[in-house]
């Protein structure tokens, strides 16, 4: 007789876990969040992974990723020593760990008063406030199209709350650390994050994500993050994970009258890379400011989508994404900016520049306009290419050495991306990594 | 210091250096004086060692050292140095950031210490004087948006940085007015010592006022026709390059 039943892929075994942690929710089953998290499963079940025959995955296969074994909910032993090392110096700031998606308070340090920010764990701010966490949880980030965000729905259960009271400026970020403890044995996690940012207030926020180990892992994590009106959120991405490592992170902005936001996507490393970001401009009046950095070498895979969707008049949007790809390194942008029918006076600027240092790397690259208002000003370029030739000579002519001399210019190609990181212990850190990856080119 | 002997160059399958015989002792100032297309930018950049032109035939021996050997890097640290006719404009590379890598690579390669910031700053500082250029200047971008002027004073700074033992000068004049021309001209003046020579590359013989060459020669059709002193650019001046392509083709003929 045979025993060992035969693995059928990710999405079964994803299936059949939820039914197990359903049955253990002792009650939970019964709550709102549960209901929507039902939905979510089926419409996960219904949608599947996505193939390349999806428009939206034409360049990132996910196939190698679905076939793969993952252990959910790992336990870990990380100390705050382990985790000293990954954490950026010098940045007075609150801190907040998670391991394989778990949170982990004795690694963690709240810095700004409780009454102006409260952070915890998803978990603990839905046992505190449902009603609060069902008013924003699953609002921007719909489910109906996307099976990872369905997936992510499903699972929801831990992950990064914040709430910023209204009239807050906060002076220290909050760095959320997203460590996958691959030492022993592949693992996944599905971090789900939630952002408010009250009326008039500030925050800086910053997403981190690191892997331990060489086995695979798999990040599934998605953020939702509202912008009250005259708000203002600075966040941050920055992805330092393993060759070994699959990443889909979807992240949705919302704003409101007169609110701010600024973001940067900063991927120094990482094996298989999907980032979606999405901006939805839902009031009058509104910026935002989406930069972009991805150093793909090796066999990795970066892909970023983004999409501005301004609906209401007046608002502002900008965006620049750069790239630098070697070696057998794939990257892939697709930039979309909607312009609703009500939305005249929109000022939306996008911008995709990348160099391409090795004959194997490749890069696909589309930007797509749709607008429907009138009286607008947009505009979108790309550009792919080499590094300058003659650059390159004037800078040897002078002693430089070739090697020197390409670092030299891919570090100043990014340098516009960087240069516009506002919290300078974070630029001085990413400047740093960026410089160390580039000085391997 | 320098001895070229029939150098052949060709970019792609058009040959532009027809053999090339030159022998520039230190101490020298010579200049290269041509019409258009004459191979003079061809020379100099064949000299720096731009990956573009193939060497075809010819040795080119300095300082006792196979030139063409190295890459154009070595070159430099050897104390070979171009001033470029069209300084390259680098976003992101500040001038300062950019010389001191270039300093320090000299001097890692002489056997030296690197400089430190402090002491690099006062290197830069007397340096600066010379070709009366601003230090806010230097902090922008490599000779983004720097007008010719700047761009040459630039150039002629660097040079004065890197203290080369060989300097060529390529159309260092073009696109400048006299004030510039003068002031470029002093630095490189300045910068003459009996242990280093320069080659200016020019078409007008204007710049030749300010730095005396103790030679010139006439680069026509990828040879060196004619050789002499000053006295032939001043002829050049008055008569234009006609004569001595009429020269030419009746050596050729007969």
């Amino acid at each position: 007789m045979n025993l060992t039943t035969e693995y059928t892929g990710l999405k079964d075994s994803l299936l059949t876990d939820f039914q197990v942690w359903e049955s253990q929710l002792a009650g939970g089953e019964k709550s709102t969040l549960h209901r929507v998290r039902r939905e979510a499963i089926r419409q996960f079940d219904r949608l599947g992974f996505p193939t390349t025959k999806h428009e939206e995955w034409k360049y990132t296969n996910v196939g190698a990723l679905t076939k793969q074994a993952f252990g959910f909910r790992s336990s870990t032993n990380l100390t705050v020593a382990d985790v000293g090392a990954l954490l950026v110096p010098h940045l007075e700031a609150n801190v907040v760990v998670f391991v394989n998606g778990i949170y982990q308070p004795q690694l963690s340090r709240l810095v700004s008063p409780k009454a102006d920010l409260r952070v915890e764990d998803f978990a603990d701010a839905y046992q505190r406030d449902p009603a609060f966490v069902e008013q924003h949880f699953a609002q921007s980030a719909g489910y109906e199209h996307d099976a990872f965000t369905a997936l992510s729905t499903a699972f929801a259960q831990h992950g990064a709350f914040i709430h910023v009271t209204d009239q807050k400026i906060i002076e220290h970020p909050v760095l959320l650390y997203f460590i996958s403890d691959a030492r022993s044995g592949n693992v996944a996690s599905q971090p789900r994050n939630l952002f408010v940012v009250g009326r008039n207030s500030q925050v800086k926020i910053a997403e981190f994500f690191h892997t331990l180990g060489n086995n695979t892992s798999f990040t599934n994590a998605v953020t939702e993050i509202t912008v009250e009106p005259n708000a203002y959120v600075e966040y941050y991405k920055v992805q330092e994970e393993s060759e070994g490592a699959h990443h889909i992170g979807t992240t949705h902005i919302t704003q409101l009258e007169r609110s701010r936001s600024f973001s940067a996507t900063i991927t120094v490393q990482g094996g298989f890379v999907r980032n979606n970001l999405r901006v939805g401009l839902e009031g009058e009046h509104c910026e935002a400011h989406l930069f972009g950095l991805y150093l793909p070498d090796g066999k990795e895979h970066v892909d970023n989508h983004t999409v501005v969707d301004h609906a209401k008049p007046r608002s502002y949007s900008n965006e620049l994404y750069k790239g630098i790809l070697n070696g057998r390194a794939t990257g892939v942008f697709n930039g979309k900016i909607f312009v609703r029918p009500d939305a005249q006076k929109t000022n939306a600027f996008q911008s995709n520049r990348n160099i391409i240092l090795s004959d194997e790397a490749s890069m696909n690259t589309k930007p797509q306009l749709e607008i429907f208002a009138d009286d607008v000003k947009c505009s979108h370029g790309t550009t792919t290419g080499q590094l300058d030739e003659d650059a390159l000579f004037y800078l040897r002519s002078r002693g430089i050495d070739a090697d020197a001399a390409k670092s030299l210019l891919t570090v100043a190609f990014a340098g516009d991306v960087i240069s516009q990181i506002h919290l300078p212990a974070l630029r001085e850190y990413i400047e740093q990594r960026v410089t160390r990856k580039l000085g391997q080119v | 210091m320098l001895k070229i002997s029939n150098l052949q160059a060709s970019i792609g399958e058009k040959q532009i250096l027809r053999g090339i015989n030159l022998e520039v002792r230190a101490g020298e100032v010579h200049a290269i004086m041509g019409p258009n297309g004459s191979g003079k930018s061809t020379l100099a950049s064949v000299l720096a060692g731009r990956q573009e032109y193939e060497v075809t035939d010819g040795t080119v021996e300095y300082n006792g050292i196979d030139l063409l050997e190295l890459s154009p890097e070595a070159r430099a640290r050897e104390g070979v140095f171009l001033a470029f006719q069209y300084p390259i404009e680098i976003p992101g590379v500040s001038t300062t950031n950019f010389l001191k890598t270039a300093v320090n690579e000299i001097r890692k390669h002489k056997g030296l210490e690197p400089l430190d910031a402090v002491q690099f700053l006062t290197l830069m500082k007397e340096k600066m004087k010379l070709v009366n250029i601003d230090q806010a200047l230097l902090s922008r971008s490599l000779n983004e948006g720097f007008s010719g002027g700047e761009k040459k004073r630039n150039e002629v700074f660097q040079m004065a940085m890197l203290s080369p033992k060989l300097a060529i000068l390529d159309e260092t004049d073009s696109g400048l007015d006299i004030d510039a021309l003068r002031i470029v001209a002093e630095g490189v003046n300045q910068l003459k010592r009996p242990d280093n020579a320069t080659i200016v590359v020019t078409h007008y013989q204007r710049l030749l006022d300010y730095i005396i060459p103790d030679y010139v020669h006439v680069l026509y059709n990828g040879r060196i026709v004619k050789s002499g002193t000053k006295a032939l650019a001043m002829e050049l001046e008055e008569k234009g390059y006609d004569w001595i392509k009429n020269e030419v083709a009746d050596a050729q003929a007969g």
